[in-house]
């Protein structure tokens, strides 16, 4: 027997390190007729902010070589109808469920935390300090330690369960970003975001995203990410959950090793719905395949030298 | 129920320069497959292809567990697909998306322009067995090599067409058509280019007909998880993938 299960701190008990990505997975329910959910040892819905947001116009999609950009622009119906409508369908899943926590203003995270803190099945959330896709307020908070120990400090006053905070791979040193959060008290960080890029049509000569440019995602970004995250596996103590490009589980496990206590698998889900327990099971083959018990070995277990 | 299926390659058949026709053997019990729905086809073999592509369902023959696929090659997605060859395996989720309203009317007309005519052909034969009449099918084309497949369409429905060229049909778009003037429809069903489409909704808002078309926006997922493929509607954006692919023309901003 492997034990696939780990801790991330406060409260948040995973059955295995298999989360998803927001804004790739929905609500959970999307992808229901494919996967046993509470297979997963959680789920982040999508972003959610404190009123209706209708996101940018189309076209917010472009393929690009193993991967897309996108821009949606956090579109969502706001955190009442989160609470009213959707809550309520997905509560009873057996798995842990994020509400992805999005703003404009320092304000709006707070209050947007303030109701989710709320609600007894969501054991927590995680701050998206990092949206490369809003005009105001997403990604700029993510940039500088000053704005992101700002957000998280006051969000932190009011939300008691567990603190994620998704980290911007758009700066210069993101271990002093992810040193900031930690000093205002996150439970843990997620990263990467999405990476911001551009493409171009060279026949029209017109961009092929309406906001020109977007979010970079998909295998192509996994090389950052894994360096992102054994940067700031070695620079804080709260756990890190590792996320970008992750397609497998021989990708998952090399998050692991590069020091992510869980996972997230974001764009995936696009070409495989049912990805997330492939990459479970996958785990589990590779600790048996290598002797390892317990995931929480494999944990920053990179043989560097 | 969407599922994820291997499908076996059992024809794969050029049509004209950029067309073709592909005839997939489902590996397990077809699903049920109303008109007006969608596949999303994982692309194998191709780098430069890194989502599935979401294909038109052309027919379903449930007898022989057999799905058609009507594919225009676009970009190298498509053209690798059309490299298939027998015996090999099609990854494909369905089924997908909404459907075209199938209560049917008494007069129906359906109209297809360039591939946009591949949704029409499962619609027109669930039409004829549902109600016992043919629908009339009206295709628009560039040229007569555009018009492909006619004498399947003309087993279940009264076709129609129209060129750019005059070398077939009727010379113009189809909403110049003289059918138009000689018979009087009660529902337009119609997928095709967007400016055709756009024409379309006018000419059946000038008439005062119900209408509905079938959008083809750029995806991501397919299942409306990734809100990339939205329409601009007068209840905001909508995912062409599972509020659509098929709108009623009223509920658009056109």
């Amino acid at each position: 027997m492997v034990d696939l299960s780990i801790s991330l701190n406060n409260g948040l008990n995973l059955k295995n390190p298999v989360l998803t990505a927001s804004g790739t997975f929905g609500y959970g329910e999307e992808f229901a007729d494919f996967i046993d959910l509470s297979r997963l040892g959680g789920f982040v819905v999508k972003g959610t902010t404190i009123a209706h947001r209708e996101g940018n116009p189309y076209p917010r999609m472009a393929e690009t070589p193993s991967g897309m950009l996108n821009a949606v622009g956090l579109q969502n119906k706001g955190v009442d109808y989160f609470i009213n409508e959707i809550y309520p369908r997905i509560k009873d899943v057996d798995s842990n469920i994020l509400v992805n926590v999005s703003g404009s203003t320092i304000e709006d995270y707070v209050a947007t935390a303030e109701k989710v803190n709320e609600l007894d099945n969501i054991p927590g959330i995680e701050l998206n300090i990092s949206c490369p896709n809003v005009k105001e307020g997403g990604m700029a908070f993510g940039t500088s330690c000053e704005s992101a120990a700002a957000v998280i400090k006051e969000v932190r006053k009011v939300y008691n369960k567990h603190l994620m905070v998704k980290l911007s791979p758009n700066v210069t040193d993101i271990a002093g970003i992810a040193m900031a959060a930690e000093a205002e008290g996150a439970d843990s960080v997620s990263l990467i975001n999405t990476l911001m890029g551009m493409a171009v049509d060279a026949e029209t000569q017109k961009p092929l995203l309406s906001t020109v440019t977007g979010g970079l995602s998909g295998a192509c970004v996994k090389p950052v990410a894994l360096r992102m995250v054994w940067q700031v596996f070695n620079a804080v103590k709260i756990p890190v959950v590792g996320l970008g490009g992750i397609m497998n589980a021989t990708d998952a496990i090399e998050f692991i090793l590069a020091g992510a206590s869980a996972i997230q698998i974001g764009t995936a889900n696009f070409i495989d719905p049912a990805v997330t327990v492939k990459v479970v099971d996958g785990i589990e083959e590779y600790m048996k395949r290598h002797g390892v018990s317990s995931v929480s070995d494999l944990v920053g277990a990179l043989k560097v030298k | 129920m969407k599922k994820i299926l291997d499908f076996k390659l059992l024809t794969n058949e050029l049509l004209n320069q950029d067309t073709y026709l592909l005839g997939l053997e489902c590996t397990e019990e077809m699903p049920d497959i109303k008109p007006g729905q969608f596949v999303n086809v994982k692309i194998d073999n191709s780098p430069e292809t890194f989502l599935r592509r979401p294909i038109s369902i052309h027919d379903v023959d449930y007898e022989n567990n057999i799905l058609y696929l009507f594919v225009k090659m676009l970009g190298d997605g498509t053209r690798k697909l059309q490299e298939a060859k027998y015996g090999d395996i099609v990854n494909i989720i369905l089924p997908l998306g909404n459907t075209f309203n199938l209560n049917y009317s008494k007069n129906p007309i359906l109209i297809g322009g360039g591939c946009g005519v591949a949704p029409m052909l499962y619609l027109a034969k669930d039409i004829l067995n549902k109600t016992g009449n043919k629908p009339t099918v009206l295709i628009g084309a560039r040229s007569n090599n555009d018009l492909l497949r006619i004498s399947e369409y003309e087993k279940y429905a009264n076709v129609f067409f129209t060129t750019e060229d005059g070398s077939a049909g009727e010379k113009g778009y189809p909403t110049q058509h003289s059918v138009f003037d000689t018979e009087s429809f009660d529902f337009i069903y119609c997928c095709g280019p967007d400016p055709m489409m756009q024409a379309v909704a006018k000419l059946a808002k000038d008439k005062n007909i119900e209408c509905e078309v079938s959008l083809e926006n750029m995806m991501a997922c397919g299942i409306g998880a990734c809100l990339c493929c939205v329409q601009d509607t007068k209840e905001g954006h909508k995912c062409v993938c599972t509020d659509g692919p098929v709108f009623n023309i009223n509920d658009l901003k056109w």
